[in-house]
């Protein structure tokens, strides 16, 4: 089964060769990895996707936990999540299909970035699904690139009434 | 200011360390120029840096503080890697510090240049390059930090040799906080009570120990939790020493080479307690079939070794000594004589098992068997020496003969299995322990994968006994070849060795042998009553086979007990004739 899981690591040298090696060197899979910094500069957020049985999850996140440079792991296709993709593709476009691939680009809300006489090259962000399911009505007209930018994923804030009320009128208060 | 050179041997001092193992190099030159005049840290000229490695790891298993090494860039660095792999595997807190080009010429394959943190990412616990000799002191710090705490490991340091020359304030930082690193040492309580219900409530239960038990200094909690609940207690390779082998309740090793009786009782067992042990391959022998009656209570520091190999029921993530405790008191006092009568069939059958099939060998009046000379040594140390082994047959037979008494008197190498280990092991116990028995018990094969030591033991008069026993072939690997290959020896006899007895003499050193059974404690005492170095040289029955051996892939209530019956072709001992040494 599939697992999305999210590491926050040290912004160092060599992190993410310590994480892509512990997968190579047990025989983990990796989809996709994708990393960059967060707010702060000493901390980055690492997104992989990854696939197995529950004791192989279990041991991959138990094995993630023990890297050092790691702070903290969270599998998080245990809690609600939204997970987002971007893909640029260039399509080939002749004079007869530029329409066609704008009207395609425009039901994903996606947009045109580049432009060329003979191709388009389309932005698009969203779940795999979506960025899949546009790949696929575009390829017709002829893909002359495809980049990817692998899952992000993040947890949904637990919302609850009370407690969003109570921190508002601590707030005010103070 | 200090020069970086400074500033890290101060601080190996800081963190107590008298004793370094290693060899110089270009890149490191500054550093040995500053411990030129060094007074209170002693450095082991080693001729080997692997050898170099595995002292600091026998410096460490023994003492169980941290083991240290220094060597060059480069092939220094890389020498080291097997030693690291071997630390690594079986858990053994060394730091390593390698020389490395400066800072500017990385990366562009200068002259003895090695990507060594690369090279050592997958078999350290952490390595660090430092870049600023500002970062050099709190380097040191977490690195032995990181190498003592939780499940123990090596620790790589790469030191450029621009910032061993360049100059900073020396502050040695008191403690270090590492946010993604914080190891559990308390157990869960509802965990432990857990355990310690099953362990009232079961019929025939069994501890199994491992390496963690003598990492967490537990063998006083093993003891009192054994003695307490009448478990019989079995050891894995790194486990042996943790519980006393002459104790009624020892079972001594289990698994791949062990005795009868414990096999037998693992797999029967309803409750299985594994402490500080990991279910290695070598223990379980097939897995789907280990121990299928049985709950499975888990005790260990590193989370990832628990449901790695097997389903645990009863997994409790914390260092051993600490569980232990807590489980003791939970225990105690909870119907200790009732017990007694309650175990009392489960123990009269083990016992039973051991007396169908007790660990034995056929001893001869003309051929010195391997076993005997490892219960002479075991006889005539008390079990008290410090003993390494190298890996193969006689490594099994001094785990299977050899009653240990004592946690950290047992040096081998469990996980990585690395022949040359022993000799260079027991050096950097000696050096611990300048007044102690240390026995290196080795192979012919294996000791000449490190028999350059002998220039460093004759240098630094460590009285390192080593005891050969020399069957003229890789028997290990000639036994599987006879057990499992027709008996075709391919690449597994060892012609053309040296005469060990003229080597011993080459290095200055005493040689002693043996080949008549009747020589064996004779030359023994004579060499464990000197006060230097002897090898004493051991011509043993070259076709002894180590049994019982569980077949790879087997369950392990499946053993080979013995040799095939005479009727099935053996292989011929003529050949062996020529290869004989002189006596």
């Amino acid at each position: 089964m599939e697992h999305i899981i999210s590491l926050m690591v040290e912004n160092k040298f060599g992190v993410l060769s310590r994480v892509a090696g512990l997968f190579s060197g047990r025989g983990f899979n990796i989809d996709s990895l994708s990393v960059a910094p967060t707010v702060d500069p000493s901390v980055s957020m690492m997104t992989i996707v990854t696939h197995g049985d529950d004791r192989i999850i279990e041991q991959i996140t138990k094995q993630l936990n023990k890297v050092i440079d790691v702070i903290k792991v969270v599998d998080l296709t245990e809690h609600r999540h939204v997970d987002r993709e971007t893909a640029l593709v260039k399509v080939h476009t002749r004079a007869e299909d530029r329409a066609e691939a704008l009207r395609i680009s425009d039901i994903f809300r996606a947009r045109v970035i580049d432009s060329s006489p003979t191709t388009y090259t389309i932005e698009v962000t969203g779940d795999t699904e979506k960025v899949e399911a546009m790949i696929n009505l575009l390829r017709p007209l002829g893909l002359k690139e495809l980049v990817r930018t692998g899952r992000i994923a993040i947890g949904r804030e637990e919302f609850r009434a009370g407690v969003q009320q109570e921190k508002r009128k601590i707030e005010q208060a103070t | 200011m200090l020069t970086g050179a400074e500033i890290f041997l101060e601080s190996l001092k800081r963190e107590g360390v008298k004793t370094v193992f290693g060899l110089p190099g270009g890149v490191v030159l500054k550093i040995f120029d500053v411990l030129y005049s060094e007074k209170e840290l002693e450095f082991i000229l080693v001729r080997h840096e692997q050898a170099a490695i595995h002292m600091a790891e026998g410096y460490a298993r023994a003492t169980g503080r941290a083991g240290v090494a220094l060597v060059t860039s480069g092939p220094g660095a890389t020498n080291t890697v097997t030693g690291l792999v071997n630390a690594w595997m079986d858990s053994c807190p060394i730091v390593v510090i390698t020389g490395q080009v400066s800072t500017s010429m990385i990366g562009n394959d200068a002259f003895q240049e090695a990507d060594i943190v690369g090279i050592s990412r997958s078999c350290t616990k952490y390595n660090f390059l430092v870049k600023d000799v500002a970062d050099l002191a709190r380097t040191i710090k977490e690195a032995f930090y990181i190498a003592t705490t939780g499940r123990p490991g090596p620790v790589l340091v790469d030191l450029p040799k621009d910032v061993s020359m360049a100059k900073a304030d020396f502050v040695y930082p008191e403690s270090v906080y590492i946010r993604g690193y914080n190891p559990t040492y308390k157990g869960n309580r509802w965990q432990i009570k857990q355990a310690a219900e099953a362990i009232l409530k079961a019929k025939k239960p069994i501890l199994y120990i491992g390496g963690g038990v003598i990492n967490s200094d537990a063998a006083d909690e093993v003891r009192e939790l054994a003695e307490l609940t009448q478990v019989p207690v079995t050891m894995t390779l790194m486990g042996l020493g943790g519980f006393p082998g002459t104790h009624p309740l020892s079972l001594g090793m289990l698994g791949m080479h062990g005795a009868y009786a414990t096999n037998m009782a693992v797999h029967n067992c309803d409750l299985l307690i594994a402490v500080g042990s990991r279910f290695d391959d070598r223990v379980t022998g097939k897995i789907d079939a280990f121990v299928p009656n049985a709950k499975i209570i888990h005790v260990d520091i590193d989370p990832t070794s628990i449901r790695k190999n097997i389903h645990v029921d009863i997994p409790i993530v914390g260092d051993v000594k600490h569980v232990l405790k807590d489980l003791n008191e939970l225990l105690r006092g909870r119907g200790n004589g009732d017990l007694k009568d309650a175990r009392k069939p489960w123990l009269d059958q083990i016992d039973e098992w051991k007396r169908e099939h007790p660990l034995a060998y056929k001893s001869s009046d003309k051929m010195i068997k391997p076993q005997q000379v490892i219960e002479k040594v075991s006889e005539l140390t008390l079990g008290k020496a410090i003993v390494a082994t190298d890996v193969g047959q006689h490594q099994m037979w001094t785990a299977q003969f050899y009653k240990f008494l004592q946690p950290r008197t047992f040096l081998n190498s469990g996980g990585l299995g690395t022949m040359g280990y022993g000799f260079p092991a027991a050096i950097g116990a000696q050096k611990a322990f300048p007044d102690q028995l240390v026995v290196a018990i080795v192979g012919d094969g294996s000791f000449q994968m490190n028999l350059q030591e002998l220039s460093t033991a004759a240098a630094y008069k460590l009285p390192v006994k080593v005891v050969i026993l020399n069957n003229r072939h890789h028997g290990m690997v000639r036994q599987w070849q006879q057990s499992f290959y027709g008996g075709r020896y391919s690449a597994s006899r060892l012609d053309h060795s040296p005469d060990f007895v003229k080597l011993a003499e080459a290095y200055g050193l005493k040689g002693l042998r043996a080949s008549r059974p009747d020589e064996v404690e004779p030359v023994l005492r004579e060499a464990f009553e000197d006060r230097q170095p002897v090898i004493v040289d051991m011509i043993v029955d070259p076709y002894e086979n180590c049994y019982p051996m569980v077949p790879a892939g087997a369950a392990i209530n499946e053993m080979i007990l013995g040799d095939p019956s005479p009727e099935q072709p053996q292989p011929s001992r003529e050949s062996d004739k020529e290869s004989a040494l002189p006596a």
